[in-house]
């Protein structure tokens, strides 16, 4: 087996167990990306130098006997909305194309602290905005399963990068599915866990209310290793939650026995691409085949989603993107005659059509005389979608259903139809305005061979449950 | 003049608070640091940083609150306030709009009559100071200074309740004593710790309706305040008297013209499009807690004004003086508890402490003698171990740096010659060597007495009791 074939925990205990060095497994990661990368464009920075003087430092840790966990010494890569301190972070965007922070995010840190070795920043949408990685200033990320296709978003680059082996893992940010997509249409794992449970600190914004950062993996024991190691209380954000159930690789058992399993007869409904259907069905024939109780059942209000979550992270965009002003950092236009113009011409060329549209958008449901109509109704069908859960995780412990309604799109159809791209988001955008936790995993190919997601929901704080079921189901599919 | 024209004032004082560290950031909040030094990634508005909120913040919003009668908000929200200012680093102010800490408070003045009056207090916010712009026009640039970005302010609103400058002017002196008696704030006008708009309308008298309102900006001083008062209302009726109507709108008062010019009407008034921040959890305040603020409430000037008079019988004119600052207070009221001497520590306070403290333009706050020791240097005086001009002596010393006074004397041998041999034989010395002075004084001369005290006192190097030496003179003149 290659060396990047391997899962972080595998290839982790063989640099825990003295078999092979960091500098090694770094070599391997960066074998790979020499072969795959010129095609992929997974990663918008690459800093090797950097990389094998941590990988150094790491093996050092580990020689000196340092216990760092199943992590140490393993290279991942991360989404280039992540503040990495003295490492360029763009979030995709021309505005902040020259963007060093004075600090890590705290979802880093911890990974740094764990012995993670960081080979780069990830390709995305830019600021997280889109569902395909192809609206990043620097370019698109292709599918490395099929690379006439879209890899997803807006976590694109991360997924690609997984799935391409070009690292063993990857950190990515999910506001409205931007983990669980793109991990669908690559073939990979990825964790959205519950709100609260990842420090948001360093995470350039997008929608505050919504955004989560959490792991893009090849299989649920990394994912739930990753998880277990970014997560914690942080007093830098005041919307992290102090949690005690953090042990996820505790739940790592093969085990789906009374497991009481909720299909919604709604993520199954107009849109759906049959093939995707299909292999969705067949998944929770097999969780109930290995002992889980599964039924139908409804989950109304699915049908606003989309609309409430369009309204509520593009309102906060709209502010959280203010910062951005060539004032302090980042982008300033050449020539201007004002303050006035100087912010017009700056913003203006320094973001993308996506980003501009949300902006827009988002600055009129928020303006007066409009912020009742749009905002504040948007956070009330945002309460009842959560009640809808919650009535929903009284009846089952998990929600099953598909990520997305259809594989990965080939490149270029989505951007030339934004409604269809959000439309896009239907299955994955509601666990954002609950705050619920969802796993994406493979659970099948279509007739192009492009990867098929399954999406496990869970109630808050029940991650143990959506690993221990994803961990089952992913047993029984090898 | 055809009518009578009745004012109507409201007031927006911003109060910026004395906590140690800003609002939702661990920075200081102290004045004179190097430009830009008290800053980090949080108050410059750097991607990915996140507010959290000082709980002292809150603390002194409700003790003000409280203070004030207002109602306490139990739970509360921060909004953002969205604008674009280079002052302001995220391009958002956070602010309370729609559930402020307090609510429908008042405030009791004293009028002109004698009587008193409510004034209203609409409602008290928290929010964060911004930067500081600093022009350099050689250099044709503009740069800011982030270190007052993110001081914690309230601002108290008024109601329109108030209808003279006189009663402006007694209702800020209440607000600033409950500020100052909390060490809230020093509420310094000149130093921009207390800021006040006023919000101005005239009517003729007897109406129903307001009239049309202006707000005037940069008032520095109570004299300013009562000069931008007297010139509004001026402008107001002359517009309204030659038939013109007056036009909403902001105005900035030049205090050495004495007159004020337009900022910007209502018409260019911008959409803030407020929202929740959703950065910040809500402010929840318990019952416990403002039961606990509310035990802490010093006791406030009125009542200990009462309470002096009735318990300590010092005149009237003492009691203002020391009651106004509430660290004279204190000093007053431990070192009357210590040296049981009511009349003796008002008389080193109103003397030679107001005296120091004017020669060095200080204010009362910054008094550094403890109570303890000017209840030493009194016990030292009664107990006649100095004298009058040597205690002057010991306390300028106090004054500066709190030198304990007994150890102080002890020291540099200041204590009163009692030995009353030695005494004698200065006095007899002075006798003999001054015959004509005796010979005047037995001539019936009583004033020429007063030199040989003053030569006596001088050979005893001050630490005579001049009554003991007089009566010694006295008795060796026969």
């Amino acid at each position: 087996m290659k060396l990047t074939e391997m899962s972080a925990w595998e290839l982790g205990q063989k640099i825990a167990g003295g078999e092979l060095k960091a500098t090694e497994a770094l070599d391997a990661c960066m074998e790979q990306i020499g072969v795959r990368e010129d095609e992929i464009h997974a990663y918008i920075t690459l800093d090797a130098e950097r990389a094998y003087e941590n990988a150094e430092a790491v093996q050092k840790r580990i020689d000196a006997g340092e216990s760092l966990g199943p992590l140490a010494g393993v290279p991942m890569a991360v989404k280039d909305n992540m503040c990495t301190e003295g490492m360029l972070t763009t979030c995709a965007s021309r505005i902040l194309g020259n963007f060093v922070p004075a600090y890590s995010a705290t979802a880093v840190e911890k990974l740094k602290e764990a012995g993670a070795v960081i080979i780069g920043k990830t390709n995305m949408d830019e600021f997280a905005m889109g569902s395909t990685t192809e609206t990043s200033y620097f370019g698109i990320t292709r599918n490395p399963r099929n690379t006439e296709h879209v890899p997803g978003g807006s976590s694109g680059g991360s997924a690609a990068a997984v799935a391409a082996e070009e690292c063993i893992y990857a950190l990515g940010s999910d506001t409205g599915g931007s983990i669980r997509q793109p991990a669908g249409y690559c073939g990979v794992v990825g964790i959205k866990p519950t709100y609260g449970t990842v420090s948001r600190y360093g995470l350039v914004a997008y929608g505050s209310s919504l955004d989560q950062i959490g792991p893009l993996t090849k299989d649920v024991r990394d994912a739930a290793a990753v998880l277990e190691a970014i997560s914690g209380y942080d007093e830098k954000d005041s919307t992290s939650l102090d949690r005690k159930d953090l042990h996820f690789t505790e739940a790592l058992r093969e085990d789906v026995k009374d497991l009481r399993i909720g299909i919604p007869s709604d993520y199954f409904g107009e849109g759906l691409d049959e093939e995707v259907g299909e292999a969705v069905r067949k998944a929770a024939e097999e969780l109930k085949a290995a002992g889980a109780k599964v039924e139908e059942c409804r989950l109304d209000l699915v049908k606003y989603a989309i609309p409430t979550y369009y309204t509520i992270a593009d309102a906060e965009a709209s502010s959280n993107l203010e910062r951005f002003d060539g004032i302090k950092y980042g982008y300033r236009t050449e020539e201007y005659t004002d303050l006035h113009d100087m912010y017009k011409k700056t913003r203006s060329e320094g973001f993308g059509a996506e980003v501009k549209r949300r902006i827009m958008l988002g600055s009129f449901v928020l303006s007066s005389g409009y912020y009742d109509a749009y905002y504040l109704k948007a956070l009330k069908v945002k309460a009842l979608i959560k009640k809808a859960f919650d009535e929903a995780f009284s009846k089952y412990d998990i929600l099953l259903g598909p990520v997305a309604p259809t594989t990965a799109p080939r490149l270029g159809e989505s951007l030339s139809d934004p409604m269809k791209m959000y439309l896009g988001d239907i299955y994955t955008v509601s666990a954002n305005l609950a705050g619920i936790p969802g796993i994406s995993l493979p659970c099948g190919a279509d007739k192009e061979g492009l990867p098929i997601g399954l999406q496990l929901l869970g109630d808050c704080f029940r991650e143990d449950v959506l690993i221990r079921a994803a961990y089952t189901y992913e047993k029984i599919r090898k | 003049m055809s009518r009578e024209y009745e004012t109507v004032i409201g007031l927006e004082v911003h109060v910026e608070l004395a906590t140690k560290t800003k609002i939702f950031c661990g920075c200081s909040t102290q004045f004179g640091g190097e430009v830009n030094s008290h800053t980090c990634p949080v108050c410059t508005g750097m991607p990915g940083s996140l507010p959290v909120l000082n709980k002292q913040v809150v603390e002194y919003a409700i003790a003000v609150g409280l203070a004030t009668n207002c109602e306490i908000t139990r739970h509360g929200k921060f909004d953002r306030k969205n604008y674009f200012y280079p002052d302001n680093p995220q391009n958002y102010q956070i602010s309370q709009l729609y559930l402020p800490i307090c609510r429908n408070g008042y405030v009791e003045i004293e009028t002109e009559a004698g009587g008193s009056k409510k004034v209203g207090i609409h409602e008290i916010h928290m929010e964060e100071d911004a930067g500081k712009l600093i022009h350099d026009e050689w250099a044709e640039v503009s740069l800011v200074d982030y270190n007052r970005s993110g001081v914690p302010l309230i601002e108290i609103v008024s109601e329109p309740d108030m209808r003279s400058a006189e009663e402006v002017i007694a209702y800020l002196e209440k607000l600033r004593m409950f500020i100052r008696y909390l060490g809230a704030s020093d509420c310094k006008l000149q130093e921009g710790s207390m800021r006040a708009d006023v919000n101005l309308s005239v009517r003729p008298v007897g109406a129903a309706e307001f009239g049309t309102r202006t707000e005037m900006k940069n008032l520095n001083s109570f004299t300013s305040i009562t000069h931008a008062i007297a010139s509004e209302r001026e402008r107001q009726i002359d517009i309204l008297e030659s038939g013109g109507s007056v036009v909403q709108e902001t105005r900035r008062f030049d205090d050495n013209k004495g007159e004020s010019y337009a900022m910007r009407s209502k018409e260019d008034a911008q959409d803030y499009r407020y929202f929740p921040d959703p950065d910040l959890i809500p402010v929840e305040v318990s019952e416990e807690w403002i039961e606990e603020i509310k035990s802490r409430q010093p006791e406030f000037r009125p009542a200990k004004m009462a309470r002096y008079k009735e318990e300590y019988g010092i005149p009237d004119y003492d009691i203002g003086i020391i009651t106004d600052s509430k660290a004279m207070a204190d000093i007053f009221e431990e070192a009357t508890k210590l040296s049981g001497q009511p009349k003796k520590v008002s008389n080193w306070l109103m003397v030679e402490t107001l005296r120091l403290l004017k020669e060095q333009n200080m204010d009362p706050e910054d008094i550094r003698f403890s109570a303890k020791h000017l209840a030493d240097l009194i016990g030292l005086t009664e107990k006649r171990v100095i004298n009058s001009s040597v205690a002057k002596e010991v306390f300028e010393k106090m004054f500066e740096d709190d030198t304990d006074p007994v150890a102080y004397v002890e020291e540099h041998g200041l204590k009163q010659e009692s030995d009353a041999g030695a005494l004698k034989a200065i006095c007899e010395q002075v006798i003999a060597e001054n015959p004509k002075s005796v010979e005047d004084y037995k001539a019936g001369k009583e004033k020429a007495i007063g030199f040989l005290v003053g030569q006596t006192m001088k050979l005893a190097k001050g630490k005579a009791d001049p009554g003991t030496v007089n009566s010694l003179l006295k008795e060796l003149l026969g």
